[in-house]
């Protein structure tokens, strides 16, 4: 039997496998998200006309998922390696599966079923419908036709693939618990390091910072400064998109990019408070309100400002012939 | 006569939708088939994951003809001179015949023109590729989706092929940009990739070397046998049939087989109700049981493949349920440390209802009403252990904030109930607590103790009258909250404990509940339209309970409930004991009888005609009148003191004894007649025999076959 790829052999694999089928290899966004869809990778890219295929591993922070390092199937911190389609191919279903193949695993000898599980976010204001792919009783990704996003339609709508990376190298390795997963081994010693060796640290501080030290009073006042300029960032945008004596080239480089990094931290903050068990039952709901509306209104900007894009190109175009 | 075939292909359809799917689908077709003159010998289906298929056999390869009549311009317009007009000219062309084939025809209009046409009935394929794909667009799903660019068409999933087939041709049907073929496609790893379909009736044979069981049917008897077989491995062992998961599991695979695995016997420790929430909710597995019923340590998997040689697929299973296990067991361990007792105080952040407010709320104000209860049953002469419904209510909900149940969600009350057990509460307490949501179906139990029906009630009567106060009431087929299966949990409770409760007051208490508190700012039904609103609801819940459950005639059911819908338990003895006296020929007669008193007494009232109250026996002046006067009182004495007693069925007899002086009385007595003063006695002896003998029923509602 071939030894099982590493943890990071896996992420190699996975990513050769799709920048050979023309995607954009792009690196782990670098702010906290919850889950790859939030990266602009993906939130933004996914609205417009633009086909787009890309390939990125996000480490995705969910801060009530903490378990101290303790618990070997849950995580602070995991890592899902995001693939997005835009649009999708007619095959992408045989895609999908051809991407396992390139993992090491013999479908011939396993189990595999799509089941229903279709996709919600609603401080994403975004849904998909699909599955849950199920190897030999293991979900090891999750298979979405996304249908909206920001509460805007798609149109092309695009397929998103996630790899739970974490549980697809436990099922190749056969450990049982994910801190043994073989992150690398040295080519000359062979010896191991382990996911323990890279994480656990990582796993065990980031618990104790979430559920026991995070300064509520000062995370909630990030929270309001961070939601404050996005939203200031996106009235000035709408203003400017309002004023007919602004320029095309003013509004293509305005920083809406910015504003939705702020967006996300608010998400991240949100979810810490929410781990320190700081907000209300009333808060809640209203604070997820605030989060969706930045979201949508992020979302909706985007749209016109790539549309001035689309426009002064056309213009260009025109003017040329 | 040619075979149909039509075979949608597309990416996996979520189980539950299928069935309904491919019924509805093959309802269309025959449909179509019929209303254009194609008719088939026999039409069948079948449908996986992947595919809805239908086969009709023995359909006309072409339409009959079909000769038309067409009506042309008045003969007096269309000659001239005995000469054809050009009207008569264009209405030949237009018909396709000459001329000189017009016929006459003689109308009450006057005489026009007339011909003959014959539509040639077009090829069967050409019918089907024209009107195919506008049926395949209409199939209902409860959720689908775009997938091309341009959003033209929504499906359940992208559709990828279409096989349409007369014999051996090809019906030119196009559906979402696909071109229909003869190309089918096998299963999707054990193949092959395209499978070719010579004709119709070969589909189900070739797709099954294909790797396909394209019969449901035939992939529930396969599935069947597979456990069968793979249980037969442990002595004694059985698997636990469910129905559900069957269904799920022959709605997930194309080629099934099953695999039994093992689990290590330390985690029989953990409840059952754990284990098998996990293995059946979260992994599909089947339970295996020992020979006395007892969960055993194995569990059974049903594979979308052809089997597992090497052992890797029950490998990988087990490592999947140990970690789920494992899971569970770290949760229940964790949420020991904090015993339900210290968790009370975590409900305040726990959401019931966005405008309800918290569950910490809720669970106060389910305590002032099951104490009300319990109060209540109490005067009633029921012995409840009220100290336990106070202490279960207060905790009812603090499971809510446990991992276990924030896992595995459909738990929830039942890891209340278990960790009050663990936690040494009383017996009592861990029961009500662990059934409180309890019957969660028609078919469901109620709770199992008289303290956790009570606790079930008013939790789900506070629910109820919050969300009919807030205006969110149950209309069609919208009840996001489910108010009308609590509703229906709450009047089977109190049927089968026999409670002495008042639905009106249960939910008057109910309300009191909500007062001065923030909720009741965002309040639209109020007053009597509350009061009105929940009580139609719940009529309409007690009338479904005796229909639909206790199987009553729809008339008994209303001529119970025309006369009280509040005491549960005494509409049920009264409904039963209606639709006992029913069948007999007195009891009919009886019905008739209060049919006619009832509209002789409603003219009298819309013809403003006096009514003597009470009636004087000695006014009365025939012989009949008299004799039923006289066998009243007496009767409706016994009818009270058997009322009493909810002898409801004697009671009835009783009634039904009056029949001859009833129908003497109607035969030989007119009641309207011209003297004022004996009309208003009868109409008063009318006026008392309804009043006295309507409180079981109102024997008016039942549907005689007689006038």
């Amino acid at each position: 039997m071939p030894t099982a790829p590493t943890y990071q052999e896996l992420i190699l694999r996975l990513q050769n496998f799709w920048a050979e089928r023309g995607c954009v290899l792009q690196q782990p966004y670098d702010i906290e998200v919850g889950a790859g869809t939030m990266a602009p990778e993906t939130f933004l890219r996914v609205l417009g006309p633009k086909p787009y295929k890309v390939a990125y591993v996000q480490p995705s922070r969910r801060p009530a998922d903490g378990r101290y390092g303790d618990n070997p199937n849950r995580l602070y911190k995991h890592m899902q390696l995001q693939v997005i389609l835009k649009p999708p191919p007619d095959n992408v279903q045989e895609l999908y599966l051809e991407s396992l193949a390139a993992i090491g695993i013999d479908l011939r000898k396993h189990d595999i079923k799509f089941e229903e599980d279709n996709w919600e976010a609603p401080t994403l204001a975004a849904w998909g419908v699909g599955w849950q792919v199920m190897l030999d009783g293991l979900e090891i990704t999750q298979f979405t036709y996304f249908q909206q996003c920001g509460g805007i339609d798609l149109d092309p709508i695009c397929a998103e693939l996630t790899y739970g990376l974490e549980r697809i190298a436990a099922f190749l390795q056969d450990v049982d618990s994910i801190y043994d997963i073989v992150w690398a081994r040295d080519p000359q010693s062979a010896s191991p390091v382990k996911y323990r060796d890279v994480r656990y640290q990582d796993e065990l501080q980031l618990s104790v910072y979430n559920f026991e030290k995070a300064d509520v009073e000062k995370t909630w006042k990030h929270l309001e400064m961070y939601e404050g300029e996005s939203q200031a960032l996106i009235n000035q945008f709408n203003a400017l998109m309002a004023d007919k004596n602004a320029g095309a080239a003013e509004r293509e480089r305005f920083p809406l990019l910015a504003a939705y990094e702020l967006c996300l931290k608010c998400s991240h903050l949100f979810n810490l408070l929410d781990a320190r068990g700081a907000i209300s039952v009333t808060e809640r709901v209203g604070v997820i309100a605030r989060i969706r509306q930045l979201a949508v209104g992020l979302a909706k900007a985007y749209v016109a400002q790539q549309n001035v894009t689309v426009e002064t190109a056309q213009q260009q175009k025109g003017g040329a012939a | 006569m040619p075979d149909f075939l039509l075979e949608i292909g597309t990416d996996e359809i979520p189980a539950r939708m299928i069935q309904e799917a491919s019924q509805e689908l093959q309802k269309r077709v025959e449909e179509l088939l019929g209303k254009n003159s194609l008719p088939y010998k026999e039409i069948k289906r079948a449908e996986t994951p992947r595919r809805l298929v239908l086969i009709a056999s023995g359909i006309p390869a072409t339409q009959p003809d079909v000769q038309e009549q067409l009506t042309g311009p008045a003969t007096k317009v269309a000659y001239k001179d005995g000469q054809p007009t050009p009207a008569a000219h264009a209405f030949a062309k237009k018909a396709g015949v000459d001329v000189s084939k017009l016929q006459t025809i003689t109308t009450p209009k006057g005489e026009y023109l007339t011909a003959t046409v014959t539509n040639k009935g077009k090829p069967a394929a050409q019918v089907l590729a024209e009107l195919l794909p506008k049926e395949i667009a209409s199939i209902y799903w409860p959720k689908n989706m775009y997938w091309r660019a341009g959003k033209p068409e929504r499906f359940v999933r992208p559709v990828r092929w279409i096989v349409a087939m007369l014999d051996g041709e090809v019906i030119p049907l196009e559906f979402a940009g696909i071109k229909a073929g003869n190309q089918s496609r096998g299963h999707r790893i054990l193949g092959p990739e395209q499978v070719s379909i010579a004709a119709p009736g070969q589909y189900v044979e070739v797709m099954q070397a294909a790797h396909v069981t394209a019969s449901t049917a035939d992939r529930e008897y396969k599935i069947r046998k597979a456990l069968d077989a793979a249980t037969r491995t442990v002595p004694g062992a059985r698997w636990r049939e469910d129905a559900g998961l069957l269904k799920t599991v022959v709605n997930l695979t194309e080629w099934p087989s099953a695999i039994l695995g093992n689990f290590d016997k330390q985690y029989l420790s953990l409840p059952e109700e754990v284990l098998v929430t996990v293995m059946r909710d979260h992994q599909k597995y089947f339970a295996v049981e020992d020979a006395s019923g007892k969960l055993a340590p194995h569990f059974l998997a049903v594979l979308n493949t052809d089997g597992d040689p090497d052992g890797l697929i029950r490998h990988g299973n087990e490592r999947v349920l140990r970690a789920r296990f494992n899971d569970a067991r770290f949760f229940w361990d964790t949420d020991q440390k904090t015993p339900l007792v210290n968790r009370v105080e975590m409900l305040k952040v726990v959401t019931f209802q966005k405008d309800l407010g918290s569950y910490a709320a809720k669970a106060e104000r389910t305590g002032t009403l099951s104490e009300k209860l319990c109060s209540m049953l109490g005067k009633a002469g029921l012995k409840v252990d009220a100290n336990a419904v106070r202490q279960a209510s207060q905790l009812a909900k603090t499971d809510l904030t446990t991992e276990l149940v924030k896992e595995f969600t459909e738990l929830q009350g039942v890891v209340g109930g278990l960790y009050a057990k663990a936690q040494g509460l009383p017996q009592s307490v861990a029961d009500a607590i662990y059934d409180q949501y309890k019957p969660e179906s028609t078919e469901d139990s109620s709770p199992r103790t008289l303290e956790g029906a009570v606790l079930s009630i008013a939790d789900k009567a506070d629910s109820i009258a919050g969300m009919f106060a807030l205006g969110l009431v149950p209309s069609g087929s919208k009840d996001p909250f489910a108010l009308r299966r609590q509703a229906n949990g709450m009047v089977k409770t109190i049927v089968e404990h026999k409670l002495a409760l008042n639905l009106g007051q249960i939910m008057e208490d109910a309300r009191e509940g909500f007062k001065g508190s923030d909720a009741e700012k965002k309040f639209t039904l109020r007053g009597e339209a509350y009061v009105q609103g929940v009580r139609n609801f719940f009529r309409e819940r007690l009338e479904f309970y005796l229909r639909d459950v206790l199987g009553l005639a729809y008339d008994v059911v209303n001529a119970t409930l025309a006369v009280g819908a509040d005491d549960v338990v005494d509409a049920v003895a009264r409904a039963g004991a209606v639709a006992k006296v029913r069948p007999s020929a007195d009891f009919e007669s009886i019905s008739v009888a209060f049919k006619r008193m009832k509209n002789i007494l409603r003219q009298a009232a819309e013809t403003k005609k006096k009514v003597a109250e009470p009636f004087s026996p000695a006014a009365l002046k025939d012989e009949e009148e008299e004799k039923l006067a006289e066998t009243v009182p007496g009767v409706a004495k016994r009818v009270k003191e058997l009322s009493a007693s909810r002898q409801y069925e004697p009671a009835l007899i009783e009634i039904s004894r009056l029949r001859p002086a009833i129908d003497a009385f109607f035969d030989k007595v007119m009641v309207m007649v011209e003297d004022e003063e004996l009309r208003a006695q009868r109409l008063g002896l009318l006026q008392t025999l309804v009043k006295e003998f309507s409180s079981i029923a109102d024997f008016s509602e039942i549907v005689t076959e007689r006038k």
